[in-house]
């Protein structure tokens, strides 16, 4: 049973190519008819579109014949979700108990006021979304940031400069 | 791969022996780099690359020399770490290694013979470990977490075999609820008790979840486990399946943990591929099998019924019980949820017998238990101990102690449900009723040792903050009983306090504390509650004196350098992002406060405390 919906509206071509709305498409089909498979679709379509805006939410609740309401609360349940576009590169603050102590408080408002971006949100030149995240588990090096995929150990706030000019 | 035997699993087991055998292979030494997430943070990854640049350097090249990988050793403070081991010797290990100490460990050791005693790890003399007892810890630093070979090597699946083919399901049950182990995610109920009432409950369709959600900021054990020994909870799952009757089961990972969701979808693969998990396991006639499901960011989704409702596809909001998810659980159907560590625990329960696991421990509390220690300790890293060991000699024995001179103000335990106990309770032992009378909880692991630079307000605003962007919003006494401690709070850290604060708090925490729906709310006023018990005075403090004593509250915060406590060692002049603070040597700072950003480095990094 194929996607209903396969029209790609204008507006979604403009944010998205078709090769992303099909690998959209190819997510919803390998999960059609399995039970409790919106978190895990939603999670697919994230990593290739980076954001879930509404019209990709409508089409996710198409065609996994889901009300909209029930994705849209899905959503915007879990903070791992984001309706928001991110940027090029994501920076997370740990603001876990060790990381929290050991001076990630202050240094996630530093870099929000740097930024001129705030938490949870992207830089105006979409070079960094900066988020902060609650525990990484790596509290034997705290405070740790990590920027895309990269750990980095007992930062500073005056090491964080050099750290970011290696992202573009 | 076909499916094993038993045989097989002998003949696996001698095999890797055999390969670990250097003398007897003809081979001259094996280096292992230990690459946990937090050891790749550390350099693990340079440490490894520079390893196979000086074989090739060397010419070593398939000349005897051989290099392996496992997960983390346990001890984070001390990253990366290395093990070498010449044939015929005792593997030695190095720590905080980096490319350029590899380097003269390769010529001095591996090459040389000898030992430079300056980088070693003693794991035999150094008091992070004597006191330790590895149980769930017991394969860390020895095999590598992508070799299902390496984890049969180590009697791995062994228990396994014994439970199902020389145990009925009524029997496994019962070797562990003898074995006394109590579920160690941090609610501490029987472990066997709950298998009983699912094995019970009528129904064809059951299921086992393991919680790996690890959601309190500050622990991390299960990741540990996850990363460095994915097998030991495979094997634990299986086993309670076979207990309860369930043909299916998942194991809840968090998205934060990319390195274990990775490692376990690898192991998972192998045990498929050896046929212990699917149709048939080792041609016993029983199936089973496993799959991940991830988290997405929802810390409410550790409890065990937002949990279920979360793998439904829903929000993850948690519901009444009873029923309770032993008689109806996922889908509606029987289900046991078990921790990471409560898993990894039945296997070894099972080989060694009950009375082997219940001999550990003290009072209603047996075996061991595995904490996360960090904060402002010296020795910051994953520590296993038998129940009852005393706080004073985690924190002082095996912990080393406070780093920077600085003193020990409290201790945190059990995240934020938990409390933080002062240092006239550091004789606490480390078993559940004790630290519930204490006030504290035991919690999942997370231990947070703070120094006199720790605002005990500023820590109960930061767990409130913390319930409060967690919970779900379903109840009202969480929801909105949460965001009002939050705001007393918030102002008592800003200079805004009122008098009858405190007595706010307290009858505000009592409610929620009885009315919440769930244990998110139920035991979120818990850190308020004990910081009040324990450290009232400081509370007064910000009310009436609008001063934090432990000058870590921004808004009281002068930002003016002492002129007596300081030292002129200009470490706030380096600190500072901001050039705001005038030093020159043997001068003391000063501080330009139109420049200043309050980003609060300078304060961080004053060993004097002479900034205020």
């Amino acid at each position: 049973m194929g996607v209903r919906q396969t029209m790609v509206s204008d507006e979604l071509l403009k944010e998205f190519s078709q090769e992303q709305i099909e690998q959209v498409d190819a997510i919803i089909e390998r999960y059609q008819g399995k039970p409790g498979s919106l978190i895990p679709v939603l999670a697919e379509v994230q990593g290739v579109l980076g954001y879930l805006p509404h019209e990709i939410q409508h089409r996710i609740a198409e065609g996994l014949n889901l009300p909209q309401s029930q994705v849209f609360g899905v959503v915007t349940f879990y903070s791992f979700f984001t309706m928001v576009p991110r940027g090029r590169h994501l920076i997370k603050v740990c603001l876990g108990t060790a990381c929290y102590v050991r001076g990630n408080k202050d240094l996630v408002e530093s870099l929000s006021r740097n930024l001129s971006c705030e938490v949870g949100g992207t830089s105006e030149d979409r070079r960094f979304s900066l988020e902060s995240v609650r525990c990484l588990g790596c509290c034997g090096i705290a405070p740790v940031i990590t920027v895309d995929e990269q750990v980095y150990r007992e930062v500073r706030l005056k090491a964080v400069p050099s750290i970011l000019e290696q992202y573009e | 791969m076909a499916q094993l035997s038993i045989e097989d699993l002998d003949r696996i087991q001698n095999e890797v022996i055999g390969k670990q055998d250097l003398a007897g292979r003809g081979k001259k030494a094996r280096i292992t780099v230990h690459m946990g997430t937090c050891g790749i943070a550390s350099g693990a990854k340079e440490v490894w690359d520079r390893l196979f640049e000086l074989l090739k350097e060397k010419g070593a090249v398939g000349n005897g020399f051989e290099v392996g990988h496992t997960g983390c050793v346990g001890f984070c403070g001390q990253e990366p770490i290395i093990t070498v081991e010449l044939a015929g010797q005792q593997p030695v290990r190095y720590r905080q290694v980096n490319p350029e100490r590899l380097g003269e460990i390769f010529e001095k050791h591996v090459l040389g013979g000898q030992i430079p005693e300056e980088f070693v790890l003693n794991e035999e003399e150094d008091p992070f470990f004597k006191k330790q007892e590895f149980v769930v810890l017991r394969n860390r630093g020895r095999i590598n977490p992508e070799s299902i070979d390496d984890y049969i090597r180590h009697d791995g699946y062994r228990a396994l075999v014994k439970a199902l083919f020389q145990m009925q399901p009524a029997e496994i049950v019962d070797e562990v609820a003898q074995s006394g182990i109590r579920g160690r995610g941090g609610a501490g109920f029987p472990t066997g008790m709950k298998w009983k009432f699912c094995m019970q409950a009528p129904g064809e369709i059951k299921y086992v979840l393991c919680n790996a959600d690890e959601g309190d900021p500050g622990a991390y054990m299960d990741r540990s486990v996850l990363e460095s020994d994915p097998h030991s909870v495979l094997e634990g799952i299986v086993i309670a399946a076979r207990a309860i009757g369930a043909s299916q089961g998942y194991i809840y990972c968090r998205a934060e943990y990319p390195v274990a969701l990775d490692t376990l979808g690898k192991a998972i693969k192998q045990a498929r591929e050896y046929g212990l998990l699917g149709d048939d396991i080792l041609g016993s006639g029983f199936s089973f099998d496993l799959g991940i499901y991830q988290g997405a960011g929802a810390f409410v989704c550790g409890e065990e019924t937002a949990l279920m409702a979360s793998v439904e596809g829903r929000r993850g909001t948690p519901r009444p019980r009873p029923p309770f998810p032993a008689s109806q659980g996922l889908w509606k159907k029987p289900t046991i949820l078990n921790n990471v560590e409560t898993f990894s625990n039945v296997p070894n329960i099972i080989r060694n017998g009950a009375d082997w696991y219940h001999a550990i421990g003290y009072e209603n509390s047996r075996g061991t238990k595995v904490f996360a220690l960090t904060g402002a300790v010296k020795n910051v890293g994953l520590v296993e101990v038998p129940m009852g060991t005393l706080l004073r000699d985690i924190v002082f024995e095996i912990g080393g102690g406070i780093p920077n001179k600085r003193k020990f103000k409290a201790i945190q335990l059990g995240g934020p449900s938990g409390g933080c106990l002062p240092e006239d309770r550091l004789e606490t032992p480390t078993d559940y009723e004790a630290l519930t009378q204490a006030g504290a909880i035991m919690g999942s692991g997370g231990m947070i040792v703070m120094d006199e630079t720790t605002c005990m307000v500023d820590m109960a605003r930061f767990f409130m903050d913390f319930c409060q962007d967690e919970s779900c919003g379903k109840c009202i006494p969480c929801r909105e009983g949460t965001k009002q401690l939050l705001r007393i709070l918030t102002r008592i850290t800003k200079g805004e306090g009122k008098p009858e604060d405190i007595d706010h708090l307290e009858e505000l925490s009592a409610i929620i504390k009885d009315s919440a729906l769930c244990g998110l709310g139920q035991t979120a006023p818990n850190p308020v509650l004990t910081t009040l018990r324990y450290f009232r005075h400081e509370y007064e403090v910000h009310i009436h004196n609008k001063e934090c004593p432990a000058h870590a509250c921004v808004a009281l915060v002068k930002f003016e350098v002492d002129q007596q406590k300081c030292t002129m060692c200009g470490q706030c002049f380096r600190a500072c992002p901001a050039e705001a603070v005038a030093w020159e040597k043997k001068k003391p700072a000063q501080i330009n406060k139109t420049k200043c950003v309050q980003c609060m480095s300078c304060i961080q990094a004053c060993r004097f405390d002479a900034i205020y």
